[in-house]
């Protein structure tokens, strides 16, 4: 099956023409919004000649602090999208009843439910996973970078080409309307004709390059950049779990490269990898798209239980309990999740004995996990728990994510899944674990960090607020959903028959409001905290705000570009928290030059004409594909004779900035 | 309630001298940890083939297509451009430049006899009628080894960027590491070739 011959496209725009910009009322007045919204930001920009310091400061920086928090920016940006899309599939679903159709047609509202998973799991959840893990990895080791500075920039530029390609979809053309994993025969040319899938494709293939290179990046500086003395079983346990995260990063992500390029090959060549007809297998993609499928998801959660784990031990006062069963911990669960990944479809019909081995490896993933959870409950035993806002995450987290963990594993039993499959039982029960793992466990990370990253703590009122509605709100939007789910309710319906149902769905909408008010309360937050930073109830000059344990309490908040003047010696775990009862926590001794990396503009174009590339090929304009891509291979050869990449910061410039750390510090007791 | 048993002296928690690490230091790591990644996207559409191999919906199949002799005159080609590399890196070792540019140029020779046989073949395939859109197992065959060839080509790219950029800067340490970098790169693609020679070509033809 080749490209349709119906299509028409001429030479200069390919099939992109008038016609594929939507003139559905919701679509053209949130256009209009976010036109004349842009519009404004991009004069206030200028107004204030902001471009200059944003180039130079931001967009070209190599340091891993910033890129870290451009990371955290985007995941928020792309959050606030995801959630929309959330709003308006309650919406449409509580009110689809007695005869009506809501008030999305189903076009629409398959884009919906697509772009909502697409964004919250590649472009929410993954740029906040990465960005805390390329903030705070450096400094829990004592590194003053990671290991290939230009690279991290260039993977953060791929991220938000996938992202901008996946938001430009919006406004010109469509999206795909076959659910988050595109699944074929469905994904494939005959059934979905159009661009929706080619943006789905591209988005992700060029966000993709960039993850991979990012694990690869965080791998390699975990192994070879930690501080003298760190050995493994020294490290902190959230540089663990990162270095997990990573590893499976790096080992699954080229799965998801290669299965969307054989879907491509299908689309654009006529290939008969997953088509219906010629031999090809649609199944098949199923099974590469979840081996790929199921380590995502400890990706996304290894590094919160790293971040519980911090806040635990820091909030109770105690070293962490069980530091080596942690590690082991994580470590089996890295290993099992590459076992499992065929649960996702008990119903293939592959037979009893595959579906109990998949079942069994399933259930054996619940034990490491239990293992963390009575960890961190002992630590708290006997700690003295100091209640502030990332350890009531934590222990919301506790609670939450236990009963995600129980349903799982219900789900994990291959006749229960028979019927549960597709039903949004399935659905409340991923959701259970990734608002009540990941979210919860990032909400816990940027109370527990903003003040190292910016200097100032988060208002506590407002997280308050923020965390309650989150909470409740959770449990009120997602009960529901088990409840519809056992009575045999599918995902991804636009409309009901049986008027019985509808009242779930206005109490799971309900809840949704909660949530929303929520992430209201949570901006506000942010926003209140930024006005009274120089507050001194906000200030923190100490740089140790938590009285923290582990390296990156040892630097001032935030740290200096170089992060630490001397480099930290590791004799034990939690270093810093010896250090403390060391008396060693400034070093005396004459400054000395610091070899640091020089910043680029080389990521961002390189990734922009990545994403000049995809645009091409999703709307068939081939001459510009062509131009693009010959750009992208031109300038990375011409980026590679540039050998100057890395300068000193003098001896006087590090003894200026500490010594203004040192009258700060002198102030603060 | 310290936990912590015996504390260091407060000097011994920082190291007050310049810390040194050697400039490309994770490097080469870096690029196996690469090179690893890449193999799992080979591993895929090795699994792939292994799949869709017996799909022929009644077109034709590897015994009536493969030429042997034309894959063996191929893999030569490969093995040799391997072997020529290592030659350069040799040159490189010993700080002759001259020596590895010459080499360099006939690893880029063999590496384009590669290619030029590839092409032929899959012409020659097409025109035959057994394109990748004929059957599944023609998609993955010429997938597999057309990904490959994408590499060689990639890699040839590559090649001759370091060859002006060692004739221009000479073997500095910077390019060194580079050329390293391209010897695993090489000698990794002249691998995957051993697994599809062995795994398309002969047991195909078997």
């Amino acid at each position: 099956m080749a490209i349709p011959t119906n299509v028409e496209t001429t030479f200069l725009l390919g099939r992109l023409n008038w016609d594929a910009i939507p003139k559905e009322p919701i679509v053209a007045v949130t256009f209009v919004a976010v036109v004349l919204g842009g519009a404004a930001m991009l004069a206030l920009l200028t107004k204030y000649k902001l471009w200059g310091y944003l180039w130079n400061e931001w967009f070209t920086s190599v340091d891993h602090k910033k890129i870290g928090i451009m990371y955290m920016i985007l995941g928020l940006i792309m959050f606030v999208r995801g959630f929309a899309d959330a709003i308006m599939m309650r919406l449409q679903q509580a009110i689809a009843f007695n005869g009506s159709e809501g008030y999305l047609n189903a076009h629409h509202y398959d884009q919906i439910f697509t772009a909502h998973g697409v964004i919250m799991i590649f472009f929410v959840a993954m740029p906040f996973v990465t960005g805390l893990m390329n903030y705070i990895v450096p400094l829990q080791i004592g590194a003053r970078d990671v290991s290939f500075p230009f690279l991290n920039n260039f993977s953060f530029w791929m991220t938000v080409g996938g992202a901008v390609i996946v938001m430009a979809s919006l406004f010109v053309g469509e999206f795909a309307q076959t659910g988050w994993l595109a699944f074929p025969p469905l994904s494939g040319i005959a059934y979905s004709p159009w661009v929706g899938v080619d943006y789905y494709i591209w988005g992700l293939q060029v966000a993709g390059v960039g993850t991979t290179l990012s694990g690869i990046n965080l791998m390699v500086t975990i192994l070879k950049m930690r501080a003298p003395g760190m050995t493994m079983m020294k490290m902190p346990v959230f540089t663990w779990t990162s270095f997990c995260t990573n590893i499976l990063i790096v080992a699954s992500f080229p799965v998801l490269t290669m299965t969307l390029i054989l879907l491509t090959l299908d689309r654009y060549l006529g290939t008969n990898f997953f088509t219906n007809d010629l031999g090809g297998s649609p199944m098949m993609y199923i099974n590469l798209i979840w081996i790929w499928g199921h380590p995502e998801v400890y990706i996304l959660i290894l590094p919160l239980f790293g971040v519980f784990s911090e806040v635990t031990s820091t909030f109770s006062g105690k070293r962490l309990f069980g530091y080596t069963s942690m590690v082991y911990a994580t470590v089996c669960i890295t290993v099992l999740s590459y076992l499992v990944w065929l649960h996702h479809f008990f119903t293939m019909g592959s037979g009893a004995s595959v579906n109990s081995f998949f079942g069994i490896t399933t259930m054996i993933i619940s034990i490491p996990t239990g293992a963390k959870l009575f960890n961190w409950l002992f630590t708290m035993y006997h700690g003295r728990v100091r209640l502030e806002l990332p350890m009531m995450w934590t222990i919301a987290f506790m609670l939450t994510f236990t009963i995600g963990g129980m349903t799982g594993v219900l789900l994990a039993v291959p006749p229960a899944d028979f019927v549960l499959h597709n039903s949004l039982f399935l659905i409340a029960h991923f959701h259970n674990v990734i608002i009540g793992g990941v979210l919860f466990g990032l909400f816990a990370a940027i109370n527990f960090w903003w003040p190292k990253a910016f200097g100032f703590k988060l208002n506590q009122f407002w997280g308050k607020v923020s965390f309650w509605c989150w909470v409740v709100g959770f449990w009120v939007a997602f009960m529901p959903l088990y409840i519809l789910g056992l009575m045999g309710v599918t995902r991804r319906m636009r409309v009901f028959d049986d008027p019985d149902l509808q009242i779930w769905f206005i109490v799971a909408a309900f809840g949704a409001v909660l949530i929303a008010a929520g992430i209201g309360a949570m901006f506000v937050q942010f926003g209140v905290s930024i006005w009274k930073r120089n507050d001194p109830a906000y200030r923190d000059v100490t740089g140790d705000p938590w009285n923290g344990r582990t390296l990156e309490w040892a630097t001032s908040s935030p740290p200096p570009s170089y992060n630490f003047a001397f480099t930290p010696v590791i004799h034990g775990l939690d270093a810093w928290a010896e250090m403390k009862e060391a008396g060693a926590s400034r070093p005396k001794a004459d400054y000395i030059p610091i070899h640091m990396p020089r910043y680029t503009g080389s990521g961002v174009i390189i990734a922009g004409l990545c994403t000049v590339f995809g645009m091409a090929m999703i709307w068939y304009i081939w001459w510009l594909a062509v131009v693009s891509f010959l750009a992208v291979v031109g300038y990375s050869i011409y980026h590679t004779f540039n050998y100057d990449r890395d300068y000193y910061v003098p001896a006087d410039e590090v003894r200026e900035v500490e010594i203004a750390r040192d009258r700060q510090l002198a102030k603060g007791v | 309630m310290s936990t912590i048993t015996q504390l260091k002296a407060p000097a011994d928690y920082w190291e007050t001298e310049p810390h040194h690490h050697p400039e490309g230091a994770s490097t080469n790591i870096g690029f196996w940890v690469y090179l690893m990644s890449d193999c799992l996207m080979f591993a895929v559409l090795f699994a792939t083939y292994g799949v869709l191999h017996g799909n022929l919906a009644a077109g034709p199949g590897p015994k009536d297509l493969f030429d042997l002799e034309l894959v063996a005159i191929n893999t030569a080609m490969l093995l040799f451009s391997s072997i020529t590399y290592g030659f350069a890196m040799l040159r490189m070792a010993r700080g002759d430049q001259a020596g590895t540019l010459k080499w360099l140029a006939i690893t880029l020779f063999f590496g384009l006899c590669f290619l030029a046989i590839e092409l032929y073949e899959f012409a020659h395939l097409i025109h035959e009628g057994a394109g990748p859109q004929r059957s599944a197992f023609l998609s993955a065959f010429f997938t597999l080894v057309g990904t490959h060839g994408l590499h060689v080509t990639f890699g040839s790219i590559w090649l001759v960027t370091l060859m002006v950029q060692v004739k221009k800067f000479g073997l500095t340490s910077a390019n060194q590491r580079r050329l390293m970098c391209l010897s695993l790169f090489w000698h990794f693609l002249d691998l995957i070739w051993i697994g599809v020679f062995t795994v398309v070509y002969l047991l195909g033809v078997i």
